[in-house]
């Protein structure tokens, strides 16, 4: 067996547990959490798209709600958070799974479509239901009780995403590398091929669709924790377009290539507030030049330059 | 009770035309080259903008108006040239962030150079509205419904009667054959994205007087867009005019009788009880994939 | 009266106007190599994929081992032990040459999500052994310099075989070769041709769809005549030979 496929997830614990050390204040303190947060969503979202094939415009929306699941239970119900947490998960599952059988048996722009349908349609909801969701302006959260005491500082916060982010590389990385993982590689290869081999494949995108939503559903109730407040712009369509970059440009169906897109699409708006009114056209940009001149994302094209696989 | 059915019908008729514009644009490019052109909104919000732009600046009218859709027919030009064709072949998801690439630079660009303002154009024959069983209808719905059906002959009657438009269709069909008896393939990339952009352009010219215009709108209504599009079977060019009027339809529709703070959701709400339905729109054909 | 391992019945099927297989019926033994031919457009493959459940029949049955499988998937069919390869070549080239063989044995194998992610030992342990099994089905049909390759730096003919050694994976009882050695050249032809036969001699039920005639002379028990997709002759390879319909049509023109 390939050993330098852990290797990666052990420079990347070891970087996590040295960065703490270096990060010279709490403006990049927070950066880190973002970028850890969604590097997490994206490790899913690329399992859906890089690894078995198959696009989603909407992840936005499932993020949206657990991200409100955990705001308005608590604040309105008076639930526990992580009950709350659970429930949205709970919820995003369910809906991933209803609506997904119909829309996998579409392909490429119609599958498209149905997800980014779904994603809008989540976030108009959480827009116009304002007596529970605050609508446009968002709403407070309430803080995570964990065993007892509350996560409030960021260096808290910092070793939970870390400890989640690692936790989630592993089991991709050995979720790839085993008979459901070359399933779905098989599918995103040749559907026709995996069926005639055996393989259920409208189950398999439903599976893998409904993981990553819950994954999606997950990390929007920490997101809402960790910044104590939620506005409906989490859920929107430029948002699962975020994601969905993030996926394009670290690279499909690389692993560390989702953290690397994660990573540099967190930063890059905090890089382009120098452009002060120019920040779009240059977000814009990049995205095309990226994709033009490495239409394969940084990780695999980078890989393939110095004749090292994956 | 009529007349109120009859005043969200002609709203809801309006706008569709302009969906439909949209949806027409769409399909144009999907034929030529398989591509979803999520920049087509910014093309609608590029017509209304730089037409409220170029009559500000005091050209006359119609100089003003043939501008506002050349000028964005250039950009969809531009557009292929630099970003589409360098990456021919590539997958779906990566011409859909390119796409989706360029129109943030438009839309950046509009917003750096003309503002962040709403803005309007005066009817092009008046206010006066016409009032039809009690409803009244504005005279520039007229020019939005008209001009949208002049479009349409138009375009079937180069789509079916000349060689430019059947060059074009061939190679919807089959690119290769469409090469092989020597139709210039790069040449029907270029025409679609022109043609695209103008018809985007003047959608979003005819109905900015109606519903203003700002440097944001292009998104949802190249969204809304897209559902008609994908409503009348994706590719399919009398789909995309039925889908784009049904979208609107419905959409006025639900506004005034359901509920108007989830109108933008009712075209989304549409087209996935569609896909669930009739997986390939209302006229879509059914596939079978070689193997 | 012996049931034969597969019993094909008045198949049709039609595409718009296109009668692409037409009233087809034949049945095959176990255990024996049985090929199909005709010319370009008899519905040689259309046959293929009307049987293994990739297209869904306008008319007729399809039964195997006496139970009806027409109108089932693929997948259902691959739970039965039907197997196939494909004429235009249907490769995960986004996987590793060993991880398409790999995929073979999915029904085999332990596909449980969590224990997946989880990392079971018994899991990990399942999958090397399978790796090891999936190599020596690469040694088998002769691509053991390709063990370690990416399947898309292989060469046309080597993925021809690693189709059939993915098929080979599942332990089908039938399998379902489309013109395993189109394209290849005659060295390659005839290493296919003793791989065909090293299959049917392990027990698994051949049918094949090929244009070489030398190769199907000699490896088929019986072969059946498509032509506009009707049965023009069924028999063994000495009476289709000398079948006049068959002389006329098709070997007449070509031989």
């Amino acid at each position: 067996m390939k050993k330098s496929v852990f290797t990666g997830l052990y420079i990347l614990i070891a970087i996590l547990i040295v960065l703490p050390f270096v990060i010279p204040n709490a403006f990049y303190m927070d950066l880190a959490i973002r970028m850890a947060i969604n590097a997490v969503i994206v490790l899913g979202l690329n399992l859906l798209i890089g690894f078995a094939g198959q696009i989603s415009l909407g992840h936005a929306g499932f993020l949206g709600i657990g991200a409100y699941a955990s705001a308005v239970l608590p604040t309105h119900f008076g639930w526990h958070p992580l009950l709350a947490m659970g429930a949205g998960a709970a919820a995003t599952g369910l809906l991933a799974a209803l609506v997904a059988r119909p829309i996998f048996k579409l392909k490429g722009h119609y599958l498209a479509m149905a997800t980014l349908g779904l994603g809008i349609i989540i976030n108009i909801a959480i827009r116009n239901e304002a007596q529970w969701t605050g609508g446009p302006d968002g709403m407070p959260v309430p803080s995570l009780g964990l065993f007892g005491f509350d996560l409030t500082s960021d260096k808290h916060w910092y070793w939970v995403v870390a400890l989640l982010l690692s936790i989630s590389v592993w089991a991709s990385l050995n979720l790839i590398d085993s008979p459901f993982g070359r399933a779905l590689r098989a599918l995103h290869g040749s559907e026709v091929a995996s069926q005639v081999v055996g393989v259920d494949i409208v189950r398999y995108k439903v599976a893998i669709f409904v993981l990553s939503a819950v994954f999606a559903s997950l990390m929007g109730s920490v997101t809402a924790h960790y910044v104590g407040f939620v506005t409906p712009n989490l859920a929107d369509f430029f948002h699962s377009i975020e994601l969905v970059t993030m996926v394009v440009i670290g690279g499909m169906a690389s692993v560390y290539g989702s953290i690397v897109g994660a990573v540099l699409l967190t930063a890059l708006p905090q890089a382009l507030a120098t452009f002060e009114g120019w920040e779009t056209v240059a977000f814009g940009a990049i995205l095309m030049l990226c994709m033009i001149f490495m239409p394969k994302g940084l990780v695999p094209t980078l890989a393939a330059k110095f004749g090292k696989g994956e | 009770m009529l007349a109120q059915f009859l005043q969200f019908l002609f709203s809801g008729v309006t706008v569709g035309a302009t969906y439909a514009l949209a949806a027409l644009g769409f399909t144009l490019i999907y034929n030529a080259s398989n591509v979803i052109n999520f920049a087509q909104g910014e093309f609608i919000m590029l017509g209304g903008m730089l037409a409220v732009f170029f009559t500000m600046s005091g050209l006359p009218l119609p100089v003003a108006l043939a501008l506002a859709i050349i000028v964005p027919a250039i950009v969809g030009v531009l557009v292929e040239k630099l970003a589409i064709e360098p990456v021919k072949g590539a997958e779906t998801v990566t011409l859909i962030i390119i796409t989706i690439g360029a129109s943030l630079v438009i839309r950046g660009l509009v917003q750096v150079w003309l503002g962040k303002n709403t803005h309007s154009l005066p009817a092009f024959s008046g206010d006066e509205p016409i009032h039809i069983l009690g409803a009244t209808l504005l005279p520039q719905s007229l020019w939005v419904l008209g001009v949208t059906a002049l479009v349409v002959i138009a375009l079937w009657y180069f789509f079916n009667r000349t060689l430019q438009g059947k060059a074009m269709l061939a190679t919807s069909f089959n690119r290769t054959a469409a090469e092989l008896v020597g139709i210039n393939t790069s040449w029907v990339l270029f025409m679609s994205f022109a043609m695209s952009a103008a018809l985007g352009a003047l959608g979003g010219i005819l109905v900015t007087p109606i519903t203003l215009t700002s440097y944001d709108v292009g998104i949802m209504l190249g969204l809304k867009g897209f559902v008609a599009a994908v409503v009348g079977g994706l590719g399919n060019g009398l789909g995309a005019v039925v889908g784009g009027l049904l979208v609107g339809v419905l959409e006025a529709m639900g506004a005034g009788y359901i509920s108007s703070s989830y109108k933008d959701a009712i075209p989304f709400v549409l087209i996935l009880f569609i896909l669930f339905f009739m997986p390939r729109g209302l006229f879509g054909g059914k596939s079978t994939d070689r193997v | 009266m012996k049931m034969a391992l597969l019993d094909v019945k008045d198949l049709s099927i039609h595409f718009g106007g296109v009668k692409a297989v037409q009233n087809v019926s034949f049945s095959i033994d176990a255990g024996i190599v049985y090929a199909v031919i005709g010319p370009n457009g008899a519905g040689k493959t259309t046959l293929f994929n009307l049987i293994t459940g990739v297209y869904k029949p306008t008319a007729g049955e399809i039964r195997l081992d006496g139970e009806a499988i027409h109108g089932k998937s693929p997948n259902e069919l691959a739970v039965r032990g039907v197997a196939r390869t494909f004429q235009n070549l249907q490769i995960c080239l986004n996987m590793s040459a060993i991880e398409n063989v790999m995929v073979g044995a999915h029904l085999r194998l332990d596909r449980n999500l969590v224990k997946a992610a989880l990392r079971f030992p018994g899991l990990k342990k399942r999958d090397a052994e399978l790796r090891a099994e999936a190599a020596e089905l690469m040694r088998f049909v002769g691509l053991e310099q390709f063990i370690e390759a990416r399947a898309d730096s292989m060469p046309y003919g080597a993925l021809k075989r690693l189709e059939i050694a993915r098929a080979l994976a599942m332990k089908p009882r039938l399998i379902f070769l489309d013109e395993p050695a189109a394209g290849l050249n005659p060295k390659e032809t005839i290493e296919v041709d003793h791989l065909v036969r090293k299959i049917a001699d392990s027990g698994v039920t051949v049918v094949l769809v090929e244009h070489d005639m030398k190769m199907v002379m000699n490896l088929s028990d019986r072969i059946l005549v498509l032509d506009y997709g009707k049965k023009l002759a069924e028999g063994t390879g000495a009476e289709v030979r000398q079948n006049p319909d068959v002389i006329a049509a098709y070997l007449g023109a070509h031989a």
